[in-house]
């Protein structure tokens, strides 16, 4: 499915005196399957902006619309939740959201909310048991016995058990240690790669955004001001730079080591194992 | 030198409802001396944040001997020795009970009975300190991340602790945030020789420590200078460990034939390494 925004406002308590624009014009188009990173500094409107990719918020103004439904500030909420089956949100810390008494019941309260039947709702869940590497026995466990890595996985499982075809992420690795976060990452990479999802991450990390999607969106002040690919998004520090963001360490690195060589290097390195290639192509070059 | 904390083969284990007691901290020793910084790093469930509840006294150990401040910890002194220390915890929004900056940093020394008069001085300058003068009657939940864990490093500051200890107080924050917290601490640390240990995820954290303590299975596996342990790339990583960007290029780069000369962790160190590498070719 499709996502479009165009001209996308929205306003907190709208006619009060509280009354917060949290976006502005936002436009941006994520192509079915497609890998999107959502950067921007605290408070730029990237928290707002995915609440509108499931209809949890309905834009004052302007139009989102997702596969063949337009939502506008008139949208109804039932038509809402036909979307809801099909967009699937990580929020962060997805483990404050667990509550049932074992696993397997957690996962299952999603899709069974959706009126899919028990016993495919508990197949699903041990499939996705396995499928984000928890040890079969935890189906019986209480999610709360488990450690922090492992309630993850649990919450995430939740959510994927309704086989969304759109998976926002919302700083899926915050508080994990290293080796969780890459492994969360990597198993995200696998399933958008594998079921073909469209996938959304809303990330503070540049090394994330630089690494894993194939289009970065970025948000300052509630507004879209730069979409592209990462090689275009961070060829531009000094444009980044006024919207308080910075480069992926590869690329700082890349620009320091092209200023003692006097000359730049072929491609812009989005990850630390295409920067060892170019840096070594380079230096490699010279001896001949 | 004083000793600010010791650790002699210290042990705990906790008791688990389904059988398997799970040795947590496994006859770890160490010593802290005064004005260090010592960073604690390993994976989720190293044992690392069960020997911040033994440095505090919320568990004492089972065996082995642990001293704070030259008194070995117990329940009668533990109230005096915890007065000389400060925690910062990880979530900025759970350790906030003022209405306003300045209340907030104002509540240990109002529960601990300092006079009006010291305790206004005492808040602008714990404030001062960690760059938050201009926000005394700003509301807390109205700053960023950042800036709510400097207010909270405030307010231990305030009771003018012998010891800081963070506990993974940067690991909630956006990279800004995290920045603007190590700044503070490192600059702390210059100006007024506060000991600090923190315990930490953040190799940019790790890197500006005096010495790294590392954990693996309740055990110390290792300790030293950031460069000495950072040198043990291989082992760190097969426990789960991240390691500095420089320290992770310089290995790509050896795999691909580049012969990176000694241990770089930073990357100004790494490219005056490549510099020398091109020069001399």
């Amino acid at each position: 499915m499709d996502i479009s925004l165009q001209q996308v406002g929205y306003s907190y308590a709208l006619g009060t005196p509280f009354e917060k624009r949290a976006l502005k014009e936002v436009n941006a188009s994520i192509k079915s399957g497609s890998y999107t990173a959502v950067i921007g500094h605290t408070g730029s409107g990237k928290s707002t902006l995915l609440l509108h990719l499931n209809g949890l918020l309905k834009p004052s103004e302007g139009t989102v619309r997702i596969g063949d439904v337009n939502i506008t500030a008139s949208t109804k909420a039932k038509e809402l939740k036909e979307i809801r089956k099909h967009v699937g949100i990580v929020f962060q810390f997805p483990e404050h959201q667990l509550f049932e008494e074992t696993v397997e019941k957690d996962i299952m309260f999603g899709p069974m909310n959706f009126g899919v039947p028990a016993e495919e709702a508990k197949r699903r869940a041990h499939e996705l048991i396995k499928l984000l590497g928890l040890p079969e026995d935890v189906a019986q466990k209480s999610p709360f016995d488990l450690s922090g890595g492992q309630m993850r996985r649990v919450a995430i499982a939740g959510v994927l058990a309704f086989k969304p075809s759109i998976l926002i992420l919302d700083e899926p690795t915050a508080g994990l240690d290293p080796r969780g976060r890459k492994e969360i990452m990597e198993l995200f990479n696998k399933l958008h790669e594998e079921e073909g999802l469209t996938t959304i991450l809303v990330t503070h990390s540049m090394e994330d955004a630089a690494r894993y999607a194939d289009q970065i969106l970025v948000m300052h002040e509630g507004r879209s001001v730069m979409a592209g690919t990462p090689a275009d998004v961070f060829s531009d520090a000094e444009r980044l730079k006024t919207f308080r963001l910075g480069l992926p360490r590869s690329v700082a690195f890349q620009r320091d080591f092209e200023k003692l060589i006097g000359q730049p290097l072929d491609k812009l390195a989005l990850t630390e194992e295409q920067l060892a290639f170019e840096i070594a192509a380079a230096l490699k070059d010279g001896e001949r | 030198m004083k000793e600010i904390l010791s650790l002699d083969h210290v042990s705990y284990t906790y008791e688990s409802e389904e059988g398997e007691p799970r040795k947590a901290v496994d006859e770890v020793s160490f010593t802290v001396w005064e004005g260090e910084w010592i960073a604690i790093v390993g994976h989720n469930g190293s044992g690392k944040s069960t020997l911040a509840k033994l440095m505090i006294g919320l568990l004492f150990p089972e065996n082995g001997k642990l001293n704070v401040f030259l008194e070995e910890l117990n329940v009668d002194n533990l109230w005096d020795i915890r007065s000389r220390i400060g925690i910062v915890f990880q979530n900025p929004d759970n350790q906030f009970v003022g209405s306003t900056v300045q209340d907030d940093v104002a509540f240990a020394l109002e529960n601990n009975g300092v006079p009006y008069d010291q305790m206004v001085p005492r808040v602008h300058e714990s404030l001062a300190q960690v760059n938050m003068e201009g926000f005394l009657d700003h509301e807390p939940h109205h700053l960023s991340g950042g800036q709510k864990q400097r207010v909270a490093i405030a307010g231990a500051l305030a009771m003018r602790p012998k010891l800081l200890i963070l506990d993974e107080a940067t690991s909630m924050l956006d990279p800004q945030g995290r920045d603007e917290v190590i700044k503070v601490v490192d600059e702390l640390k210059r100006t007024t020789g506060l000991t600090v240990i923190s315990i930490t995820h953040d190799l940019e954290e790790v890197l500006l420590a005096d010495k790294v303590i590392v954990m693996n299975d309740g055990k110390m596996m290792m300790s030293g200078k950031p460069e000495a342990i950072f040198a043990h790339g291989d082992e760190l990583e097969a426990i789960g460990l991240d390691l500095p960007f420089a320290s992770r290029l310089s290995r790509f780069l050896r795999e691909e034939g580049i012969a990176i000369q000694g241990e770089h962790t930073t990357e100004e160190e790494l490219v005056n390494e490549l510099w020398t590498f091109h020069c001399n070719k």
